[in-house]
């Protein structure tokens, strides 16, 4: 099994954060994982996005052009990387504020509405779990209690008060997402 | 079901080097930060080792005086190193020349972007030629390790430090600001307690830590105005050169038994060469991929022996072409040795390398 994933959207919305609790989830689960930023400036209050490898075998390059997965969380991103989508693979993405939705034919598209569903539940940091939430209901690849242990290695102890909300988060997340194409 | 059995952690490879070099029991670091590779002076920071095991982490005021703070610790015996990233790791040179010049060990570590001049600070790999082939003035080597990953980043701090003890020489690790910005799995080394006064004053008799009354003073230097001297200096630096190439040389080969097409790449490059490798077995070409983990001294001897069986070697660097002139020092023209890479902070993805294979090797 590997799992090639990119995740993208503006800068604040969690998407590094979201990458790394994925990342720590595959490692609790003893899978080789790997977690590649942009970083530079595009970070700051522009797009941010970060490549993610799980594996059950030594990940060769942790930089690709071609992904399984792809959870996009804005319009620049659906823009940029829908095309770099494999074929057969699956596009995840928040409508929030979409004009141009994922049109490609040949993969799976599922979407999440989390940015309006956290503002709804009041937990609007809790978005990028309801994200991490929607995409562990279509690809199971680390079990739920590996994820809440990713979580509290990847938070520090001061914010594991937390933990609760975002696993209420992950589960809403897994109800909410509602496939709108299949390949 | 938790399945993790070993202790391990999720870390950058900038601060897999500053835990390293805590475990390892360095002495001290100094340096200045710059990106890509900042995150090596805020670990250290945060995690302040000088409570954990006494090591002194300090931020001078500029990368020169960082690199001199380095030769002024290693005079004394002590485990010291710095880090930075391609201008900054320029303006050190001066100051690796004098070490190399008083013989004398340390770790540099550069998390290099792209260039020339301030450049971009996205990864690159075109510090090759400064790293291997002096940088600083004078007839000097460095022993160069590159690492491919997050795991290698924390091993070559332990192994440079070893390696610099070995030959009283610095040692530079050669990474780049993918390495050092990615996140991957990283088992640590066990916490060593960082060495007595005394031990070091056994351990490195040159060691200028005070004059008992039984021996003649140590004097540190680079500076011999006698030619006669200094040519003695020089004979004795490139013997241990010559040693290293002897008995230092490290690489990997991977599927190169059955390889008609060899990829030789160091670091990030060799990463996503594996992936070109694994794209092109998938359609019947058969590729191997040789990657330098010592890029001085260089794996001379592995590449000519492949270049006697191989239809093509192909370079990939994220550079203009620097490597390469190592590999065809080492090839002789027994086979044909191409060149592809992309610069400017830009890696290239895995296929874009297989295309190059294609087109520059396979269909030319």
């Amino acid at each position: 099994m590997t799992e090639e994933i990119i995740i993208a959207g503006f800068g604040g919305q969690g998407v590094l954060s979201m990458g790394k609790i994925l990342a720590y989830s595959g490692m609790m689960q003893d899978q080789e994982v790997s977690w590649m930023p942009s970083y530079g400036p595009e970070m700051r209050g522009g797009t941010a996005n970060v490549t993610v490898i799980l594996s059950d075998q030594r990940i060769s390059s942790p930089i690709l052009n071609q992904y399984d997965t792809a959870i996009l969380l804005n319009q620049q991103s659906i823009d940029k990387f829908e095309k770099s989508v494999k074929p057969g693979g699956t596009i995840i993405y928040d409508g929030n504020g979409i004009i141009r939705h994922p049109e490609r034919k040949d993969v799976n598209i599922y979407r999440i509405d989390a940015a309006d569903e956290a503002s709804k539940l009041g937990l609007s940091k809790t978005f990028n779990m309801i994200v991490l939430g929607g995409y562990l209901k279509i690809k199971p690849i680390v079990e739920f209690e590996n994820v809440i242990e990713g979580l509290k290695q990847s938070l520090p102890e001061r914010h594991h008060h937390l933990i609760p909300e975002n696993e209420k988060a992950i589960n809403r997340g897994m109800e909410i997402i509602t496939q709108t194409h299949s390949a | 079901m938790l399945r993790m059995k070993k202790e391990l952690k999720l870390m950058k490879g900038n601060e897999a080097v500053a835990e390293a070099a805590i475990r390892v029991g360095a002495d001290g670091y100094f340096g200045y930060p710059i990106t890509p590779q900042s995150e090596v002076l805020e670990y250290l920071m945060a995690e302040k080792p000088y409570e954990r095991t006494g090591m002194v982490v300090l931020q001078a005021e500029s990368e020169v005086a960082a690199i001199n703070m380095v030769y002024g610790g290693a005079g004394c015996g002590k485990m010291v190193m710095t880090s930075s990233s391609s201008p900054g790791i320029s303006l050190k040179q001066e100051g690796i020349s004098y070490i190399a010049g008083a013989e004398l060990p340390c770790l540099i570590v550069n998390v290099v972007r792209g260039g020339p001049g301030l450049g971009t600070i996205q990864p690159s790999q075109s510090d090759y030629f400064q790293a291997v082939k002096g940088g600083g003035h004078g007839d000097y080597k460095l022993l160069v390790l590159a690492p491919a990953s997050v795991q290698e980043m924390a091993d070559f701090t332990t192994l440079g430090f070893e390696l610099a003890f070995k030959y009283r020489n610095p040692v530079m690790i050669l990474s780049d600001g993918a390495i050092g910005q990615m996140m991957e799995k990283v088992e640590l080394p066990e916490q060593k307690p960082r060495r007595t006064e005394e031990q070091i004053r056994e351990q490195c008799p040159w060691a200028t830590l005070g004059k008992p009354k039984n021996r003649e003073r140590n004097i540190i230097t680079s500076l011999e105005l006698d030619s006669l001297k200094q040519e003695q200096v020089n004979l004795r630096i490139q013997a241990k050169y010559e040693r290293m190439k002897k008995e230092e040389v490290r690489y990997e080969e991977i599927m190169c038994d059955d390889a008609e097409y060899i990829l030789i790449a160091f670091g990030t490059s060799a990463r996503i060469s594996q992936k070109a490798l694994q794209l092109g077995r998938e359609k019947g070409i058969k590729v191997g991929l040789l990657r330098p983990i010592t890029l001085f001294p260089f794996p001379e001897e592995a590449i000519a022996k492949l270049s006697q069986k191989v239809k093509g070697m192909l370079v990939v660097e994220m550079n203009a072409g620097q490597m390469i002139e190592d590999v065809r020092l080492s090839v002789c023209n027994r086979t044909k040795v191409e060149h592809f890479g992309r610069f400017g902070g830009i890696i290239p993805s895995p296929t874009e390398v297989l295309h190059a294979l294609e087109q520059k090797l396979i269909g030319g």
